[in-house]
């Protein structure tokens, strides 16, 4: 978190543990957070980018990770997202941002998932977007939406 | 276009009707990648978007809630078991099922005026 975002005050925080493996909840958190930004009146696009990149998210602690926390924070300016995974971590950043490159098993690609889409479609749907990632240990996404319009 | 003119139009049963009465479907897009879904989602037309897929997990729900795509038509026979339906009637989401293939369901639509939900756009 920059200078900026700690002295600014959230207006809005949520947090969802997320369980890997867990194909049957996967998806619900990210659900909730659609939910509540609804119910709090972020415009309709905003919140269409923001549940696109949360679920990509969320499915992907689901596909690989051991388990994760996803937490929402919501600004007068901005929407902060940050994904925290405890996992095997991504070897090669630079491939898995790739649009197609994946790792995935038959089983989630049944599931329609597991393409190779998942990061560059947060990065499109986020203002910044920010992975970091140690193997075998987990990584970390931050991403960033502002409020008051940019992106395509 | 209503959902039961589409329902019409496809020979489609109605699988879960929750939502589907102010339903109006104008766009429409075919795909059994979720992922595509979500990566070719659009801002404005999603609300008016029918998914036609054939794909029936409970995946298929939360990406069309998550994308806000309005109503899904399910191909080629298959049908989504009683944990999709469930979810689909808490999100309020509609679903059809159909025999026909994601083509003849596609060019049938295609012909009745709905059109592509993310056009191609050279630009």
């Amino acid at each position: 978190m920059n200078k900026h975002e700690s002295q600014s005050e959230a207006l809005l925080q949520q947090e969802f543990a997320i369980q890997g493996g867990d194909f049957v909840n996967a998806g619900e958190s990210s659900c909730k957070i659609r939910n509540t930004l609804r119910e709090i009146g972020i415009d309709s696009d905003i919140i269409r980018r923001i549940a696109i990149a949360a679920y990509e998210a969320e499915m992907n602690v689901v596909m690989y990770a051991e388990r994760g926390v996803m937490r929402v924070d919501v600004y007068r300016e901005k929407i902060l997202l940050t994904i925290d995974d405890k996992g095997p971590g991504i070897e090669r950043i630079d491939l898995a941002m790739q649009p197609g490159y994946s790792t995935a098993t038959e089983e989630m690609r049944e599931m329609g998932f597991g393409a190779g889409m998942g990061l560059p479609n947060m990065k499109k749907n986020a203002d910044t977007f920010k992975i970091t990632s140690e193997v075998g240990k987990g990584t970390r996404l931050e991403i960033r939406i502002l409020l008051d319009g940019k992106n395509d | 276009m209503t959902i039961p003119q589409l329902k019409e139009l496809l020979k489609a049963e109605l699988i879960s009707e929750h939502g589907a009465g102010d339903t109006d479907i104008r766009f429409a897009k075919a795909s059994d990648l979720m992922s595509d879904v979500l990566a070719f989602s659009q801002p404005v037309s999603e609300r008016n978007t029918l998914l036609i897929t054939g794909l029936t997990n409970k995946q298929v729900v939360r990406t069309c809630e998550i994308a806000g795509v309005a109503a899904i038509a399910f191909v080629r026979g298959k049908n989504p078991s009683s944990e999709t339906i469930e979810l689909a009637r808490q999100c309020n989401i509609p679903l059809l099922a159909t025999k026909l293939k994601m083509f003849e369901a596609c060019g049938i639509l295609y012909t009745n005026g709905i059109e592509c939900a993310s056009p191609h756009n050279d630009e």
